[in-house]
C-alpha cells in the first residue's frame, strides 16, 4: 500500500495534509483498495463545523459504505465537488484526489495524528 | 438454471396480441376533453406486443432462474435461510386467517386475535421479555420501534441529555442507520482480538449522554458475548438501555434468553428464526419485545384477553403510537406461531443446537482451506478470512462467484467490516450432514482452483444465464428502464 510523506494519518485510515492553518483531508490508498470501486461519496456543506473524531462525509462502495471522520477539529472550508459525478477518482489516486480542505481549529490537535513512517508501522502490526 | 435472457420487449411483433378487448359499447370521449392539453403525452407508448404463449414461456422461464432454499442449499451467513415448513402455508391459507379484514369487528376475528395473544406470549417466553408488539414489518424497522421506545422511556423521566446509542463495530450495518433514524448520535466501540465487546472501550464510550447499546449475541462472527452480564451491569449503571438485535437468535432459542442476559428491549426476525419466507418471498416481520420498565410506551394496539374473549387495547396514554398500519404482517405471524407450535419447546432446543453443530462442522472442515476468523467453537454461523494460501490475486468475491458453478447461493460476503476478505457461511439446522460435506467439497475445490487455475475463478461464473457483471459499473451507471 501506497503511504506519501509529508502527511499526517489517522487509525481509521483519514490522511491529512497541513498548510498553516488549514488542511486537506483524505482517504489513504489502504482506506480506497479496502472499500474497493467507490461508488458514491456524501460531502458536508461548506462552513459547517465538526469536532475531531466525528463523521463528516461518508463513501459508498459496491462492498460497503463507511464514514469519514475528521482527524482534527475544524470547519470545512471547501469540498471537491468533483467527486460527485466522478467518485471513482478516490480510487484512482486517494493521495491527489482530497475530499475537503478545512480549518483547522486547534493546531495542538496534529500532534496526536500519526506520521507516514507511523502509520506504515500501524499498517504492518495491526492490519 | 436456463440460459433465458430474453427481454419481454425482445419478443414483440407489431399487432400480436393475447387479449382482444370486447366491443365499445359506451359513449367514444376525447382525451382532450377529459384532459387539458399540457398534461397529454404524445410520445408513443412502448409496450410489448407478445401472444399469450409468449407471455406464459417467458415469465416460466424467468421463474425458472429463481434460487431459494426450496431450489438449493443457501447458507447466507446472519440472515437465517432455514427452510420454511409448508405446513405453515397451510394454515396461513386457512380461510379464517386469510379471508378476514383487519376492520371487522372484534368479536368476528376472536381466532385471528388469539392467535396473535397467544404468539406475544410465546415470543415473551422465548425471549424472557414481559410484552411483545408484532407490528414491526422487519428487524430494521423493529429496531426503529425499540430505539423509540428507548428515547420516550429516557424522555418521560425528563432526562433528555441522552442522544447517543453504543454500537459495537461488528454490527449489523442496520444498528446505526437505526438509531439515526430514531433521532439519536452513534459512537462505534471496538471488538477485541478475539472478536467479542472490548469492555474497556466500552467503558470509555459510557456516559451520562448516553441512552443505550444495540448488541447481537451471538454475534456478528457468530461468538457468544460471554460477558454479557458484565456488559449490561455496566450500561445500566450509567443509566443506559440494553437492546438486543435479534438477528442471529437462531443459535439460542431454547438455550439463552435475552431478557436474562439484561436487555430490556428485543427484537426478533420472523422470517430468519421463525421459518417464514425471508428475501424476495417476504414480506419480513419484527416484533419487539420490552421489559415492563418501558411497557407504557409500547405501540398501540396491543392484543389483550378479559376472561374468553380476546381484544385490542390503545389504552396505553404514553404509547409512542403505531409503528405499522393495522396490526403487522399477519400472514407472517400465522406461519411463525405454526412453527412455535410444530416445533414446540424441546424442537426449537433442537434446532438452535443443531443450527450450531451444523455450523462448526462446516466451519471446521474449511479451515485448513480458508482462514477460520476464530478457531474455536462458534455459534450458527462462522467467518473465513478468505483463502488460506493468502493469493493475493484471487479474492473472497471470486470465491463466491464460484460457488454459484457449483450450484450453491454464496454466503454474505465482505461482512463483518472488521474482517478482511470476509465470507459467512451459516448453514442452519435444516441441512443433512451430506449437504454440507457436498458444500465443503465444493469450497475445498474452488481453494484448489485458486492455486491451479485461478483464470477460472477470476471469470465466474459460468454457468449462469449472466456471467460476471460490473457492479462498479451498475452502481455508478444504473439503466433501471428499457429503451430500445
Amino acid at each position: 500500500m501506497k503511504v506519501v510523506k509529508d502527511l499526517f494519518y489517522t487509525e481509521d485510515h483519514e490522511w491529512v495534509k497541513v498548510d498553516g492553518d488549514e488542511a486537506y483531508i483524505g482517504l489513504s490508498d489502504y482506506a480506497q483498495n479496502a472499500l474497493g470501486d467507490i461508488v458514491y461519496v456524501d460531502l458536508p456543506e461548506v462552513e459547517d463545523e465538526f469536532d475531531k473524531e466525528e463523521g463528516f462525509s461518508a463513501v459508498e462502495s459496491v462492498k460497503a459504505a463507511a464514514d469519514i471522520y475528521m482527524p482534527v477539529g475544524g470547519t470545512i472550508l471547501e469540498i471537491n465537488e468533483d467527486l460527485f459525478d466522478n467518485p471513482e477518482l478516490l480510487n484512482q489516486d486517494p493521495y491527489e484526489n482530497w475530499v475537503v480542505k478545512i480549518k483547522v481549529a486547534d493546531k495542538a490537535e496534529l500532534d496526536e495524528l500519526m506520521t507516514s513512517e507511523e502509520y506504515e508501522k500501524f499498517l504492518d502490526e495491526e492490519v | 438454471m436456463r440460459k433465458y435472457n430474453e427481454l419481454i420487449f425482445e419478443l414483440s411483433k407489431p399487432g400480436r396480441t393475447a387479449y382482444r378487448l370486447p366491443e365499445n359499447d359506451v359513449e367514444n370521449i376525447a382525451v382532450e376533453e377529459l384532459i387539458p392539453a399540457e398534461y397529454l403525452n404524445d410520445d408513443e407508448l412502448n409496450l410489448p406486443e407478445v401472444s399469450e404463449v409468449d407471455i406464459i414461456r417467458h415469465y416460466t422461464n424467468l421463474s425458472d432462474k429463481n434460487f431459494g432454499v426450496d431450489t438449493g442449499f443457501y447458507p447466507l451467513g446472519s440472515c437465517t435461510m432455514k427452510y420454511n415448513p409448508k405446513i405453515n402455508e397451510d394454515m396461513a391459507s386457512l380461510d379464517g386467517f386469510k379471508n378476514i379484514h383487519p376492520l371487522q369487528s372484534e368479536e368476528t376475528v376472536q381466532g385471528a386475535l388469539k392467535l396473535m395473544y397467544e404468539l406475544d406470549k410465546a415470543l415473551c417466553e422465548i425471549a424472557g421479555m414481559d410484552k411483545m408488539t408484532l407490528q414491526p414489518a422487519a428487524g430494521a424497522h423493529g429496531e426503529l420501534t425499540g430505539l423509540t421506545l428507548i428515547k420516550a422511556y429516557h424522555e418521560n423521566r425528563g432526562d433528555t441529555k441522552r442522544t447517543k446509542i453504543i454500537v459495537p463495530d461488528s454490527a449489523h450495518g442496520t444498528n446505526p442507520a437505526s438509531a439515526i433514524m430514531a433521532g439519536f448520535d452513534t459512537i462505534e466501540i471496538k471488538s477485541t482480538k478475539d472478536g467479542l465487546v472490548d469492555i474497556e472501550s466500552l467503558k470509555a464510550a459510557l456516559s451520562d449522554e448516553v441512552a443505550g447499546l444495540m448488541l447481537t449475541n451471538p454475534n456478528t462472527l457468530g461468538l457468544f458475548e460471554k460477558d454479557i452480564k458484565e456488559i449490561a451491569d455496566l450500561v445500566h449503571g450509567c443509566g443506559g438501555l440494553l437492546y438486543y438485535d435479534g438477528a442471529n437468535a437462531n443459535a439460542i432459542l431454547g438455550q439463552a434468553r435475552p431478557g436474562d442476559m439484561g436487555f430490556d428491549v428485543v427484537h426478533f426476525n420472523i422470517h430468519k428464526t421463525f421459518s417464514t419466507p425471508h428475501g424476495g418471498g417476504g414480506p419480513g416481520s419484527g416484533p419487539v419485545g420490552v421489559k415492563k420498565i418501558l411497557l407504557d410506551f409500547i405501540p398501540t394496539p396491543t392484543v389483550e384477553k378479559d376472561g374468553d374473549r380476546y381484544y385490542l387495547d390503545y389504552d396505553y396514554p404514553k404509547s409512542v403510537g403505531r409503528m405499522k398500519d393495522f396490526y403487522g404482517h399477519f400472514g407472517i405471524l400465522v406461519r411463525a406461531y405454526t412453527y412455535i407450535l410444530t416445533m414446540g419447546r424441546d424442537g426449537l432446543k433442537k434446532a438452535s443446537e443443531m443450527a450450531v453443530l451444523n455450523a462448526n462442522y462446516l466451519g471446521h472442515r474449511l479451515k485448513d482451506h480458508y482462514n477460520l476468523q476464530e478457531d474455536t467453537i462458534f455459534k450458527h454461523e462462522f467467518v473465513l478470512a478468505g483463502l488460506k494460501d493468502g493469493l493475493s490475486e484471487v479474492t473472497t468475491l471470486d470465491v463466491a462467484k464460484r460457488l454459484l458453478d457449483y450450484g450453491y447461493h454464496p454466503p454474505t460476503v465482505y461482512f463483518p467490516l472488521i474482517v478482511n476478505e470476509a465470507l459467512m457461511p451459516e448453514p442452519t439446522e435444516s441441512e443433512s450432514k451430506e449437504t454440507l460435506d457436498e458444500f465443503a467439497d465444493a469450497l475445498i475445490k474452488i481453494a484448489e482452483e485458486a492455486r491451479e487455475n485461478p483464470e477460472i475463478l477470476k471469470e465466474a461464473p459460468h454457468n449462469t444465464p449472466v456471467g460476471r457483471v460490473n457492479e462498479t459499473q451498475a452502481a455508478r451507471n444504473p439503466v433501471l428502464k428499457y429503451e430500445g
